[in-house]
């Protein structure tokens, strides 16, 4: 991953929701170059929320290993 | 300097896509005005997402009401600092900016009647101020503000708004002539390039500057743009010494904890395991008002019965409840503690820290969302073609202290209004498009040119966390005199330190640490505003609370700050006591 395709992704974690800022700034720091991460990042913001605190299941089967991490970090 | 900057024109630039620019925008585009919305994130990522109590309107679904009872409520949870006229107005509008919504597809909760459903919320009474609470607050379950920023995001892209996502405004561009606002410089992150936005009228939603404490429950995009922008043009900022701390934000993250926990039976404690809330208010305890537990909250930690390592943060004890109550009555709650504060609130307690929530000041504007300014004889006089809404602005409905569920209404009610006056104000017009000024845009050139010639200097991360720290230290919940004097000469450091930042990498596509730079400016602007409003007001009123000067002084202080970036000055102007059609409601002390 190139400069450029880093910083296009730590853009896409700046949310409307704090929560979200804390838990993808911690995880960015240690995988600035997750890939994966990019579509899950299209979710609005509530939903993406439910899913990486475990209060929510409901997400597309091929995410199952970016969840996992996020919730892990 | 020489070649000049490439001009895109509109009828109108909105700067900010939260709830009260697209609110604005969508009057302007039904209209059928050429409307650009700048925006740094996508739409519904804007921070509006985050409200979730409601939006207030006196509806009488539930419960009696009217919108004189809202007045009442609101001119009083201001501390008598709200301006009365702005104040009628917006609750009269209330019902009508609710119903359009609901027209517009907004999912509210239903009674089985089929009306919107509404739930009490802190500060609104029935019969001014009577004992029985008002159901005034329509809601979408507990994400309220998403809801709305999807129903008005649909309804503009149908509307033909132009957005421009993931373009960052930078400075406002005024006609040196006669002061009028021709639009704003924006920067495309994608290329890196500038462009100045011209526009008949330009409207700033760009929301609050939560993010200049340390603790806070803002994201991280509240860095206050339209705040330094307006400052850097001239105009003053008003009331910025006040805003509204939330009692239990988690420790280092601060992340809300809702009161919810409190009214379930959670209780804060100091080091020694002593429920202290029982000192300071020993009938409603730990339930007391919002600015009464935060100001015993930090009386704890200053007089060093605060915990941990650096005693500076208390503890929210929940263990007792037992976890069946902490699942399904809390839901989210323990998730959060777990994530953000390492403790499972089922066997530990929560560290938490009276943490920023809502700027109440900004940039001054009547209830049109025309900004205003003292010039000649007049202390309002109209900033021709520049507009505010939403947390940006200051109208002043919230005065000295915002009562909950009244800032999503804000962001509707004044997010339409301005969107009226700006249609009326661009079809008045004498001429389609003024001649753009000689030199326009040359200010953000010469901001971006100082960054990328700079081969050394401080680093921005660096300043930022200083800059939150000092305000954190020395402006926070209580405010004491010497703390006060010591942190304007911080951020006057600091200031000077952000005029000497060095990015490493220069490159212009898609480079993050250049708009963070960029950002840091504009989070000075409103450090610096607030802290020197801070130390000038000696009184205590709505979320100010002095040691010094611990009662409200109506005599000497009824009256709005003016802080203008030449020279760090102040200046006063008086609040509207007198509504529009009413009486006026006199300032009496507030209890609840």
């Amino acid at each position: 991953m190139d400069r450029v395709a880093r910083d296009r992704l730590k853009w896409k974690c700046r949310r409307g929701l704090l929560e979200l800022d804390l838990v993808l700034e911690r995880y960015l720091g240690d995988n600035p170059e997750d890939a994966e991460l990019s579509a899950l990042l299209d979710l609005p913001d509530n939903d993406l929320w439910d899913i990486v605190s475990g209060r929510s299941e409901r997400y597309d089967a091929r995410f199952a290993g970016i969840v996992a991490r996020l919730r892990a970090s | 300097m020489s070649s000049s900057l490439p001009v895109r024109r509109f009828d109108a630039i909105v700067v900010g896509a939260g709830g009260s620019g697209m609110r604005a925008a969508l009057e302007l585009a039904r209209a059928n005005l050429k409307v650009a919305v700048l925006t740094k994130v996508f739409p519904t990522r804007s921070h509006t997402v985050a409200a979730q109590g409601g939006i207030a309107a006196p509806l009488a679904n539930s419960t009696e009401d009217n919108w004189h009872w809202h007045m009442y409520d609101t001119v009083k949870g201001s501390d008598y600092l709200g301006d009365q006229d702005a104040i009628e107005y917006m609750c009269r509008r209330a019902n009508e900016v609710v119903i359009e919504l609901e027209h517009m597809g907004m999912p509210f909760d239903r009674l089985e009647n089929g009306k919107i459903y509404q739930r009490p919320f802190g500060g609104h009474t029935q019969d001014y101020g009577s004992a029985k609470m008002a159901m005034r607050a329509c809601a979408v379950a507990d994400r309220t503000g998403h809801a709305m920023l999807h129903t008005l995001y649909q309804q503009n892209v149908r509307a033909n708004t132009q957005f421009f996502v993931e373009w960052m405004a930078l400075d406002l561009i005024r006609d040196p002539q006669d002061g009028a606002v021709i639009g704003v410089t924006a920067l495309e992150m994608e290329t890196g390039e500038v462009a100045l936005f011209q526009g008949k009228a330009t409207l700033f939603a760009t929301g609050g500057a939560g993010r200049i404490y340390a603790a806070s429950t803002n994201a991280f995009v509240n860095t206050g743009d339209g705040l330094g922008m307006a400052a850097r043009a001239g105009i003053p900022l008003q009331d910025m010494e006040f805003y509204q701390f939330h009692p239990t934000g988690v420790y280092g993250a601060g992340v809300l904890i809702t009161e919810g926990v409190r009214g379930e039976g959670g209780y804060l404690l100091n080091k020694d395991g002593e429920r202290f809330m029982e000192r300071y208010a020993p009938n409603a305890k730990d339930l007391a008002s919002r600015d009464v537990v935060s100001r015993a909250m930090t009386t704890e930690i200053k007089e060093g019965r605060g915990c941990g390592p650096e005693a500076d943060h208390v503890m929210l004890k929940l263990d007792h409840l037992g976890p069946e109550v902490i699942n399904q009555r809390l839901p989210g709650i323990r998730e959060i503690a777990i994530k953000f504060a390492n403790a499972d609130p089922i066997r530990e307690p929560i560290p938490v820290v009276p943490t920023v929530h809502y700027q109440m000041g900004g940039i001054p504007a009547n209830y049109m969302g025309q900004v205003v300014v003292p010039e000649a004889a007049s202390q309002e006089a109209i900033v021709q073609a520049f507009y505010a809404a939403g947390e940006c602005s200051c109208v002043s409905v919230h005065g000295a202290n915002r009562l909950g569920t009244n800032s999503l209404l804000d962001l509707l009610v004044f997010g339409k209004s301005s969107g009226e006056q700006m249609i009326k104000d661009i079809r008045a017009l004498p001429r389609p498009q003024r001649n753009l000024p000689k030199g326009a845009g040359d200010a953000s050139r010469a901001r971006l040119a100082r960054l990328d010639s700079a081969s050394a200097g401080e680093r921005v991360a660096e300043v930022g966390a200083d800059l939150r720290k000092a305000m954190q230290a020395h402006c926070g919940v209580f405010r004491f005199p010497d703390e006060l004097v010591k942190g304007v000469e911080k951020i006057k450091e600091i200031a000077a330190r952000a005029q000497r930042t060095h990015i490493q990498d220069k490159s212009k596509v898609f480079n993050t640490a250049r708009i963070e730079a960029l950002e840091l400016d504009n989070l000075v602007e409103s450090a610096m505003s607030t802290v020197v409003s801070a130390q000038a007001r000696k009184e205590s009123r709505g979320a100010q609370a002095r040691a010094d000067f611990p009662e409200r002084d109506d005599a000497n202080w009824l009256k709005h700050t003016l802080w203008y970036k030449e020279g760090n000055r102040l200046a006063y102007k008086p609040v509207h006591l007198k509504p529009l059609t009413v009486e006026t409601f006199e300032p009496k002390v507030r209890t609840y």
